[in-house]
């Protein structure tokens, strides 16, 4: 994609507007969905994916050339991408959705490359590991898959070689840490441990005026985003049921074989 | 207020933008003798923010729950202000939100100010005050009469790391501000001050002192001068008061014992001191309804939702008729604050006398604060008793509402002799 060895690198940082960590979540009255009549907030990984980015920056300096984000939402979605600038982002691009058309992953990652594409080729996509409302974990990957490009997910530490030619992120997974070494360009997502992300302090919110959003909608970017999947019924899960009291050790035994618990 | 052409006012408001400020336009030419002086302006309901103001207050909510939030207990049990919140909140940029960038500050709107101050309110009362007094009092005092030369040494260090205060009262002089006996005498290019201040917010951490010290008591109040006195100065913190409430803010007796101050530090000229102070406070009033707003706020946030869960005799305490008629009621009397408090920063800020909404939201704040702290305590039960919830915490740094920053019989007073001008 790009002809040149990189000079200074390009980030690019895709964030979602989710239901706020901290609302209850209600099914809504037609059990199509919940009810999103609540506070929304950035996702929580995508925050720590814009900090991650910036540390980059104070590390590398001027090596870092640019952090642009990215949303594929509705119109409010654009206080999400202010709220990345204020963290210290440059520039922004909302492709805007109605609010009815939530994307599905593979929406996601096809508008995304669509996207590289038009900016001419980014050098690092960092991005949350899944957004917590769907928790698909998907669009990352799918993204790598798209562009063939090396990807490095759940990532609790990312290192740039001095080169700026290849990364070395530590992993997260269920049986440890894993170290990746990989070329760039690269999709990494980033996990829960990866860092804590900063405050957008009075003073950044002031310059985040001034940084440009840019609008484009699919149709822009030539991208179908009609979902592929139909939502049939949403339900709550099963009420807790209260536990029950034994006397002894015999009780609890005999209990655990009528649950089926323990074989006969 | 007038109809034109079939459309009442309500079904003008409910237009697309680009049409209403047609309308308006059209009607201030049918209307020849119309009232309307600003034929372009939308009218807003008063809760309407702008985008930074509103990022600004989920910024500070974030901030306070995380940073300041564990800390509050402690801060409280132990009377004293954790060094790092102050550094917290001057890292954030809220110790100089309406200051000129050029001197370091965020140049907001006063009502970012108040915004600020309510949500750390909401979470502690205690790092709110520190906020308020430095942003309303100090930093306003320099920025409306400061020479060049005090805001341009003075204004970059409030914003980035020198916390202010502001020493008016002394043990003699409360609401009778200008009977204070603090005295500055001129000799050669300085001026010795001496006296004692007392009940002084911050002082304890506090470099930059505003004084307020008469440089001829034959002139009276007329006399009363202020000073901006560096710590390094000589300034002596005496005896930090142990309170009721508030306790993570210092309050101290603060002595001036012959303190030589350069001339160049007289600020607002000499013999003004007393109208810097009526002007200031007056500010400083909307900063405290929004403090006890806060309190309020945070106090029914608290208590609320544990009514939910606490279950007695078969369901939540909170679906009990009883219950839900006080909750209610505190609600609307939260909501009547706040709007008494929002509206006198706006009109603040359109250049527009606000003295008596200023303190009519001081006076009604601060009783609300009172009764639904109070209240609060009552929904949790022995729960809300206890110091660990931190419920009961509201209610005692509650009772200050009514005292500083003029009590509320003051407040009253001030209301009254508006009123007894308009209808007398």
């Amino acid at each position: 994609m790009r002809p040149s060895p990189i000079s200074r690198l390009r980030l690019l940082v895709p964030i979602k507007r989710c239901i706020d960590y901290a609302v209850k979540i209600r099914v809504n009255g037609s059990q199509t969905g919940v009810d999103t009549n609540v506070k929304h907030s950035m996702n929580p990984f995508d925050e720590i994916a814009v900090e991650e980015a910036i540390r980059l920056r104070e590390r590398l300096k001027d090596q870092v050339k640019s952090i642009k984000v990215v949303t594929i939402g509705p119109a409010k979605a654009v206080e999400t991408l202010r709220t990345a600038l204020a963290m210290g982002a440059d520039s922004a691009i909302h492709v805007e959705v109605p609010e009815t058309l939530v994307p599905e992953p593979i929406g996601v990652a096809k508008t995304l490359r669509a996207i590289i594409e038009q900016e001419g080729g980014v050098d690092m996509v960092i991005m949350g590991k899944q957004a917590i409302d769907d928790d698909a974990g998907q669009t990352g990957q799918m993204l790598a898959g798209l562009l063939s490009w090396p990807q490095a997910t759940f990532a609790s530490k990312i290192d740039v070689q001095a080169d700026l030619k290849s990364i070395e992120v530590t992993r997260e997974i269920d049986g440890g840490l894993e170290n990746l070494k990989c070329r760039l360009p690269a999709i990494i997502t980033t996990d829960l441990r990866l860092n804590e992300p900063r405050y957008a302090s009075l003073p950044n919110i002031m310059k985040a005026k001034k940084k440009p959003i840019q609008k484009l909608t699919p149709a822009d970017l030539k991208i179908d985003l009609a979902p592929r999947l139909e939502t049939l019924k949403v339900t709550e899960p099963p009420k807790r049921q209260g536990g029950g009291r034994v006397d002894n050790v015999v009780e609890l035994i005999e209990k655990l074989r009528v649950a089926g618990i323990l074989a006969s | 207020m007038f109809t034109a052409t079939g459309l009442s006012r309500s079904a003008l408001r409910t237009l697309a933008k680009p049409s209403l400020a047609l309308n308006q336009r059209a009607l201030a030419r049918s209307f020849s003798s119309s009232h309307v002086a600003r034929a372009d302006s939308v009218v807003n309901s008063l809760d309407v923010f702008t985008e930074e103001e509103q990022m600004l207050r989920e910024s500070v909510q974030r901030f306070a729950t995380e940073v300041v939030g564990p800390r509050v207990r402690e801060m409280d049990e132990k009377e004293s202000m954790d060094p790092s919140i102050i550094k917290g909140l001057f890292e954030q940029g809220l110790m100089g939100i309406e200051t000129s960038s050029a001197h370091g500050g965020a140049e907001c709107s006063f009502t970012s100010a108040i915004i600020a101050v309510e949500e750390l309110a909401k979470i502690d009362p205690s790092v709110s005050v520190a906020c308020d007094v430095h942003n309303t009092l100090v930093n306003t005092i320099f920025r409306t009469y400061g020479s060049d030369f005090q805001k341009d040494k003075y204004l970059p260090q409030l914003s980035e790391s020198k916390l202010g205060c502001f020493c008016l009262s002394e043990p003699a002089s409360g609401s009778d501000a200008f009977a204070l006996q603090t005295r500055a005498r001129k000799e050669g290019d300085h001026w010795i001050i001496s006296g004692s201040k007392m009940w002084i917010t911050n002082s304890y951490e506090a470099e930059i002192f505003l004084v307020f010290a008469n440089v001829d008591p034959s002139k009276g109040y007329k006399g009363i001068t202020c000073f901006i006195v560096e710590k390094e100065m000589g300034v002596e913190i005496a005896k930090k008061e142990q309170k009721l409430g508030i306790r993570a803010s210092s309050t101290c007796t603060v002595n001036f014992d012959d303190v030589k101050v350069p001339a160049e530090n007289l600020i607002g000229g000499e013999g003004l001191g007393y109208k810097i102070a009526i002007n200031i406070l007056n500010e400083g009033r909307i900063g405290i309804a929004a403090q006890m707003l806060g309190l309020a706020q945070g106090a029914f946030d608290k208590a609320v939702p544990y009514t939910f869960q606490r279950k007695q005799f078969g369901q939540a305490i909170g679906t009990f008729q009883g219950m839900q008629f006080q909750i209610a009621k505190a609600a609307v009397d939260i909501e009547a604050a706040r709007l008494l408090t929002y509206n006198a920063a706006r009109r603040k800020e359109e250049g527009k006398s606000f003295t008596q909404e200023a303190a009519m939201a001081k006076y009604f704040a601060s009783q609300v604060a009172m009764s639904v702290a109070g209240s609060a305590i009552e929904w949790a039960g022995g729960v809300g008793f206890t110091r660990e919830t931190g419920i009961e915490k509201y209610w005692r740094d509650s009772k200050i509402g009514a005292i500083y920053e003029g009590t509320s019989n003051i407040q009253l007073q001030t209301i009254a002799k508006q009123i007894q001008k308009q209808y007398s």
